[in-house]
């Protein structure tokens, strides 16, 4: 179902900086990536290692000021987005691409009803009337597997749990049939069993509905269930990128490495955050001119501190930004 | 919330009870004398019998007593008598002014319609500009129109009112002639010129309470804006394609307005006690200056029954502001 085939999304080269007091921040640096229709990306990466603001910067969602997306391309469906206006970008937000984000008590409006959330995109993007709104907002809370679905249109957020607030997002980010659904740290707010349910769901919906995801977390124990493909990040830029396997049975980026060895044990455990490597990420005030990981990688050298190493490829699917990568490489050929 | 509201009323009945008898402890224990300018002629008998007509003779709970049974019993008869010509009253003692010896509620009814037309309408404009200046500089923090809201809120409240009403009547009355210094209560509104004039004595007045008022409530609302702009449902919000307009004059304005609406509620009592030193300065004789007038005067009954409205006021309008809580916020629930 998800090799071949155009991708739906192709990220090339993005940059996004914050302009700060005293400076900027190098928040995304070059970063690139595709997605094909129906596939399951996963992106990984500590906290602050920039996947919130890639995946923001894709449909301009980020506040600007202080934001700047300053270089790169992102064609969905060969339209770059980067290059549109304000209009054709909105229309695209919650109709070609969905959202679903962390925390289910804050997304949703603690004063609008959860069928008035449901049914505005609806609304807007595909142009219904208020019964037929109304009935697809049913069907999709059904979808969703909220009990009670009729009923619980005029409900308000509150009303619900958390882990069923998160089916609530899900409706609304499914709401116009997304080619692209985007899920920032979908599960990371729940308690573990809810957690493994809305894991549930969301293969069930992908095996039903057939949209590609890209599904930011810090707990490599989803990856490995869901993911087709694993993006990780690091410093605002993308360090190991391989197929599941590939990645889980031959990780070469250091980082990758030590990201493993922090996985709970048990799966299931709550998820921890990736703290457990010793040190902070940087926080870049320009662009990276040596690996962002040299402080706290056990294998730099000298070379590290002297350039960014750039993605190398090193199988199929699997590229490495490492400069001892990229000698162990060079050495080969 | 209906049982919800019955219960705050019945809860607000011992706690009027308490205030009213606090405001008339403190009245009885402040030094003066109502016969304190009585000409030092009259013979000391004929003060003696005054004090008794004025009900001063008795001991204080007694007239306590008494003058609750005339608020609460006697004055709701003489008004239900005025309103549909009935007779409940029948000629009941009513609370008299020491000063004018007249009912002190003739006197309220005669300066309710200036306090309401000048800090009423005051209020009211107030409120309507202060909101969409609220609105827009929380959306364009920091920008120009920010920082000249900003400007003029800080002006708005830190300078005194008497200070910017003295300085507008010397621009716009004394120097340019545009408006009157003082305003004419006598003056009746029947005809579009009478109007004009209306307008015109009540533009200061209004302008300088306006400005006052729209300089708190638009910064309450901007704090408000602000603080739901940053909330995570506005991303959602934009992530599902809604435009700017949507987001703000819908989802954030909609949160915005829960802790606005009821911050104005509660300022309305003071509406009602008039805006005292605004009051003075234009001669606008509304309740707040009937107020001072009684407190130079010692009139007891009317300081009394003033003060006691506003407190009604008080805790009736903080009943209210509960309850548009509710209504706005479907998160409260009073049961
Ligand atoms: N509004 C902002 N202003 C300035 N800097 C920002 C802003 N938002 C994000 N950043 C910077 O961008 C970097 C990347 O942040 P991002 O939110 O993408 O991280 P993340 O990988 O999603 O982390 P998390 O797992 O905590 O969500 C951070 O280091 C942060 O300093
Ligand atoms: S480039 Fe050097 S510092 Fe960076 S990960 Fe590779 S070995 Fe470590
Ligand atoms: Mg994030």
């Amino acid at each position: 179902m998800h090799d071949g085939g155009r991708p739906v999304l192709e990220v090339q080269g993005l940059k996004t900086v914050f302009r700060v007091r005293g400076g900027e921040i190098h928040a995304v640096n070059d970063v690139s990536f595709d997605l094909k229709p129906g596939e399951l990306l996963g992106v990984v990466g500590e906290s602050g290692s920039g996947k919130s603001v890639t995946m923001m910067s894709l449909l301009g969602l980020l506040p600007s000021p202080p934001a700047e997306v300053r270089d790169g391309k992102v064609l969905l469906d060969g339209q770059d987005l980067l290059k549109t206006d304000e209009d054709t970008l909105r229309d695209i937000r919650g109709g070609k691409v969905g959202f679903i984000f962390q925390d289910p008590m804050t997304s949703l409006n603690p004063v609008f009803t959860v069928g008035y959330q449901i049914m505005e995109p609806l609304r807007k993007h595909m142009g219904m009337d208020k019964k037929a709104a109304k009935a697809r907002a049913v069907e999709l809370l059904e979808l969703v597997g909220i009990p009670g679905a009729a009923q619980r249109l005029s409900d308000y957020p509150h009303q619900f749990s958390g882990g069923m607030r998160q089916r609530v997002m899900i409706a609304i980010a499914l709401a116009c049939d997304p080619k692209v659904l985007i899920a920032d740290e979908p599960t990371t707010a729940l308690d573990v069993t809810i957690q493994a349910q809305i894991i549930e769901l969301m293969k069930e919906l992908r095996q039903k509905l057939g949209m590609a995801v890209i599904w930011i977390t810090h707990d490599l124990g989803v990856i490995a269930g869901i993911a087709d493909r694993v993006m990780v990040m690091y410093g605002g830029q993308v360090v190991e990128h391989a197929p599941v396997r590939e990645l889980f049975g031959n990780p070469q980026h250091p980082y990758t490495k030590a990201l493993l060895k922090t996985v709970p044990s048990v799966r299931g455990e709550r998820v921890r955050r990736l703290t457990i490597i010793e040190g902070q990420p940087p926080i870049l005030g320009a662009p990276p001119s040596a690996c962002p990981f040299r402080d706290r990688c056990g294998s730099a050298v000298d070379e590290c501190a002297r350039r960014n190493p750039s993605r190398t490829a090193i199988g199929k699917g699997h590229d490495v930004a490492c400069v001892l990568v990229e000698q162990k490489e060079a050495a080969h050929a | 919330m209906l049982t919800y509201t019955i219960r705050r009323l019945i809860l607000a009945v011992p706690t009027l009870l308490f205030i009213a008898l606090v405001i008339f402890l403190l009245l009885e224990l402040a030094p003066g004398d109502p016969m304190a300018e009585m000409p030092l002629t009259i013979p000391p008998e004929v003060k003696e019998k005054m004090r008794e007509a004025l009900g001063l003779g008795q001991p204080w709970y007694v007239r306590f007593y008494l003058w609750l049974y005339q608020f609460f019993i006697v004055e709701p008869q003489y008004w239900i008598d005025g309103l549909f010509g009935t007779n409940f009253a029948d000629g009941a003692q009513r609370i008299i002014s020491f000063q004018s010896r007249s009912p002190v509620f003739n006197t309220i009814a005669e300066r309710i319609p200036q306090t309401l037309w000048v800090v009423g309408m005051s209020y009211v404009v107030g409120v309507i500009i202060a909101l969409p200046i609220g609105i827009i500089s929380a959306v364009r923090q920091y920008s120009w129109f920010d920082n000249f809201g900003t400007f003029i809120s800080m002006v708005g409240f830190s300078v005194p009112t008497f200070f910017t009403g003295v300085l507008l009547i010397v621009i716009f009355s004394v120097n340019l002639g545009w408006f009157p210094s003082i305003y004419d209560t006598t003056l009746k509104v029947n005809d579009w010129p009478s109007f004009v004039k209306q307008l015109k004595q009540m533009a200061m007045p209004v302008f300088v309470l306006a400005l006052y008022n729209a300089a708190q409530i638009s910064r309450f609302m901007r704090a408000s804006m602000l603080d739901n702009l940053g909330q995570d449902y506005v991303r959602t919000a934009r992530a599902k394609g809604m435009t700017e307009k949507v987001v703000v004059l819908k989802h954030v304005l909609r949160n915005s307005l829960i802790p606005v609406v009821t911050v104005i509620a509660l300022g309305v009592p003071q509406v009602f006690g008039g805006a005292i030193i605004t009051e003075q300065v234009f001669k606008v004789n509304g309740l707040g200056q009937l107020l001072i007038i009684a407190i130079h005067g010692n009139d007891v009954p009317m300081v009394l029954t003033l003060t006691f409205i506003f407190a009604v006021l008080i805790v009736v309008f903080n009943l209210i502001a509960d309850i548009l809580y509710g209504v706005l916020d479907p998160r409260i629930r009073y049961d």
